[in-house]
C-alpha cells in the first residue's frame, strides 16, 4: 500500500490554492494502491485550516500547532517526525519558494531521494514515474525512482480537491527543537507598488529579453502609446533594472487579466505564464515557433519583434 | 570570511532541435554560465570589494570542457575556481540531488567557508534543491530564494530577503555558516573587463576528483533514473499569422479593433 503525506501551504492567515492541488496529486498516487492520504498542516491557526483541508478523499489530517508564520526549521523537523510516526511512500509538498525552503532538507535528513517540479505523477506501487520539463519547458522528461522519495509539486497542474471529506483531525504532537532553529522571520514587505497597476489594463504589452538592450524599449512605448496600452515585462527586463518592479508580470510579480495580452520576445516560462494565463486574449510575437508562450497564446507572429513591433505602431498612426 | 560559490556551466538549446533517447542532440547545444549563478558569483565578489569577505572560491562539478565558462566567474573577481570531476561522472545522465550534496560536502568540508552561495536553481534541469539539500547536510542554516543580503553580517547572521509569490518579502535573520540560494535581480552582475580576462587565465583552478573530496565513486548510483524525454504534446489551437511583417501586423492591428480595444 502507498500512503501519502502531503504538507499543505499557508501565508499571512490563508491557505494557498496549492494545499487543495497537493490533495488532489495525493489522492491520485494513494489510490493506485487503496493507500490512505494523510495531510499535515504546521504553524498558523491549524484547526481553522484543518477543517478546510478536510476534502474528499482526505482520511487524516495532522496539525502541528507551533508558531504563526512558516519557517523551515520547523517545517523540516515536522514533517520528519510525521514521516517517521506515519511511514509513508511518498511524501508531498508544493513547489512554492517555502516548499523549495524544507523539501530538499527534508528529503536529506530522511535519506530519501527528491524529485522537484513535477506536473504529472504515477505509481504501482513500487515505482514512481514523475514528468518534468526541462530546459524552460522546451522539453518534458520521465524520472523513475523506486520506493520513498520526497517529491514537490508545481502549481496548477492538478485541480483542487473539493468537497467535504470525513478525515480524522489529529493534534500531532511534534517535538520542535528550538535551539536547532537559526532562522528568524521578521516579517514581511509587500513590494511592487507605485503609480501604475498593470492589473487594471485593458491591454498590456509586454516585453521580454527579446529586446536585448535598453535603448530598444522605446519601441515598445511608442507602440503602448500608439494603442493606448500599458507596458508591462518578464522578469529579466526588470532584474536588469530596465523597467520598474510594478511592471513585472509573473510568479514573483503581478497577476493580470487583461483583454488583450501581447507578448513579445517572452518565451513562456511557467513562473511567467502563471501570471497572465487569465488574459482574454494573448498574442505572441517570438521568432521561435516552439517558444512555450505559443502553448497558451490564442494568436502568434513568428517573426522578428523588431520588424512587427513598428509596423504595427505606424498601423495606428 | 571566505565565502563559497557554487557555479555550473549550463546547457542552452537552440529554437529547433532534436532529440536523440534521453538527451538533445549535441549539436543544438550551446554552454553558457548559470543565470543565477552569475548572480551569486556577483554578490560574492561585492562581499569582497566591500572588506567583509577576504576570499572568494568557486567550485563546479563538471568536465575539462567547461573551464571556458568557469573562468568567467575568475574574470569577474572570484579568487580561485574548484572543478571536481573523475572518470566515475563521465556519461551519467542524471546526476541526482543526492550525489551532488555529496560531492559538494566533500569540498565545503576541505574549504571551510562561512558562508556557500548558490544559485536558486540552474537554467537547464532546474531542480531547485542542491543548495538547501548541502545546508541540511553540513549542519549549516541556509535562506531559499534570497533577493537581498544586508553587507554587514556581523554578530554572525545574515539578513536576507526571501522573495514569496506574489510581490511579497520575507525579512529573515539567518545564522552563519549558512548557504543562500540567489535569485536574480539581487545585484546587477558586470561585466568582465579585458583586464579581468586576462587576469583569470592566471588565476589557480584546482581540479579534483572524487577521492581528493572523500566520495565514494558509488555516488553516482542514483535511485532515479531519467527514461524518456521529448517535445511536449501542444494542446495549443493557436492561430499564426503568416506573411510580410507588414501583413501580420495588419492581421493583429485588426484583431484589436475588432476587440475594440485600439483607438
Ligand atoms: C522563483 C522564480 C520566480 C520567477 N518569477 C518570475 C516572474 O514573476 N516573472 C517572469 O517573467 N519570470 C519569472 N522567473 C523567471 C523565468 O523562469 C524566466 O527566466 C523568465 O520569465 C524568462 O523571461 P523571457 O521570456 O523574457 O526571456 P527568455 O526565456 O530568454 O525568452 C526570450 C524570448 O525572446 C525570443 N526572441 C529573441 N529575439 C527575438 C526577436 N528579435 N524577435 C522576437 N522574439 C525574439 C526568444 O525566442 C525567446 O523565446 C522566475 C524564476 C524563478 C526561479
Amino acid at each position: 500500500m502507498t500512503d501519502v503525506l502531503v504538507v499543505a501551504d499557508h501565508r499571512r492567515g490563508d491557505l494557498r490554492d496549492v494545499s487543495y492541488e497537493l490533495v488532489t496529486a495525493g489522492r491520485e498516487l494513494a489510490d493506485e494502491t487503496g493507500g490512505d492520504l494523510h495531510v499535515a498542516v504546521i504553524s498558523g491557526t491549524v484547526d481553522e485550516f484543518a477543517d478546510k483541508l478536510n476534502r474528499e478523499g482526505v482520511d487524516a489530517v495532522h496539525t502541528v500547532d507551533y508558531g504563526e508564520e512558516f519557517n523551515h526549521g520547523v517545517y523540516t523537523q515536522a514533517t520528519t517526525q510525521l514521516y517517521d510516526e506515519l511511514a509513508p511512500q511518498y511524501v508531498l509538498t508544493p513547489n512554492s519558494v517555502n516548499g523549495l525552503d524544507y523539501a530538499p532538507a527534508v528529503a536529506n535528513e530522511l535519506d530519501l531521494p527528491i524529485v522537484t517540479d513535477t506536473v504529472a505523477l504515477e505509481t504501482d506501487g513500487e515505482t514512481l514515474t514523475a514528468t518534468r520539463e526541462m530546459y524552460g519547458g522546451k522539453v518534458e522528461t520521465t524520472t523513475e525512482l523506486e520506493g520513498p522519495a520526497v517529491v514537490t509539486i508545481r502549481g496548477a497542474e492538478w485541480p483542487a480537491a473539493e468537497g467535504t471529506g470525513d478525515a480524522a483531525i489529529e493534534a500531532f504532537d511534534a517535538d520542535i527543537d528550538e535551539d536547532a532553529l537559526g532562522t528568524t522571520v521578521n516579517g514581511f514587505e509587500e513590494v511592487g507598488g507605485g503609480d501604475v497597476d498593470i492589473s487594471e489594463a485593458d491591454v498590456l504589452v509586454s516585453v521580454g529579453r527579446g529586446i536585448e538592450e535598453e535603448e530598444n524599449l522605446e519601441i515598445i512605448e511608442e507602440l503602448a502609446d500608439a494603442l493606448d496600452a500599458t507596458v508591462s515585462a518578464s522578469r529579466p527586463i526588470v532584474d536588469n533594472g530596465w523597467l520598474p518592479k510594478n511592471r513585472q508580470v509573473g510568479q514573483s510579480g503581478k497577476v493580470v487579466t487583461p483583454d488583450v495580452y501581447i507578448a513579445i520576445g517572452i518565451s513562456g516560462a511557467v513562473q511567467h505564464v502563471a501570471g497572465m494565463k487569465g488574459s482574454d486574449t494573448i498574442v505572441a510575437i517570438n521568432t521561435d515557433p516552439n517558444a512555450p508562450i505559443m502553448d497558451i497564446a490564442d494568436y502568434a507572429i513568428t517573426d522578428d519583434l523588431f520588424d512587427v513591433v513598428p509596423a504595427l505602431t505606424e498601423e495606428f498612426h | 570570511m571566505k565565502i563559497l560559490v557554487t557555479v555550473k556551466e549550463v546547457a542552452t538549446v537552440e529554437d529547433e532541435f532534436e532529440i536523440e533517447g534521453t538527451e538533445i542532440a549535441d549539436q543544438y547545444l550551446g554552454a553558457d554560465l548559470n543565470e543565477w549563478d552569475d548572480y551569486a558569483v556577483e554578490e560574492a565578489v561585492q562581499l569582497q570589494e566591500a572588506g567583509i569577505a577576504d576570499e572568494v572560491v568557486t567550485v563546479t562539478i563538471g568536465p575539462e570542457d567547461c573551464e571556458q565558462t568557469i573562468r568567467q566567474a575568475l574574470a569577474k573577481g572570484a579568487d580561485r575556481a574548484i572543478r571536481v570531476w573523475d572518470d566515475a561522472l563521465e556519461g551519467v545522465d542524471l546526476l541526482d540531488v543526492e550525489a551532488k550534496t555529496e560531492i559538494l560536502r566533500g569540498v565545503v568540508e576541505e574549504e571551510d567557508p562561512d558562508l556557500v552561495l548558490s544559485g536558486v536553481q540552474s537554467g537547464d534541469d532546474s531542480w531547485g534543491a542542491t543548495g538547501v539539500s548541502l545546508a541540511e547536510d553540513l549542519g549549516f542554516e541556509w535562506a531559499a530564494v534570497v533577493n537581498h543580503l544586508e553587507h554587514d553580517l556581523e554578530d554572525g547572521i545574515a539578513s536576507v530577503r526571501r522573495e514569496l509569490e506574489g510581490g511579497v518579502e520575507e525579512l529573515t535573520d539567518v545564522e552563519l555558516p549558512a548557504v543562500l540560494t540567489i535569485q536574480t535581480g539581487i545585484n546587477e552582475p558586470r561585466y568582465a573587463s579585458l583586464r579581468g580576462i586576462r587576469q583569470a587565465q592566471r588565476k589557480e583552478l584546482d581540479v579534483q576528483s572524487l577521492a581528493d573530496v572523500g566520495v565514494d565513486e558509488g555516488v553516482v548510483d542514483s535511485d532515479l533514473e531519467l527514461t524518456d524525454m521529448y517535445e511536449p504534446e501542444s494542446e495549443s489551437d493557436v492561430t499564426v499569422w503568416e506573411g510580410s511583417a507588414e501583413e501580420t501586423a495588419g492581421e493583429l492591428g485588426d484583431l484589436l479593433r475588432d476587440k475594440g480595444v485600439a483607438p
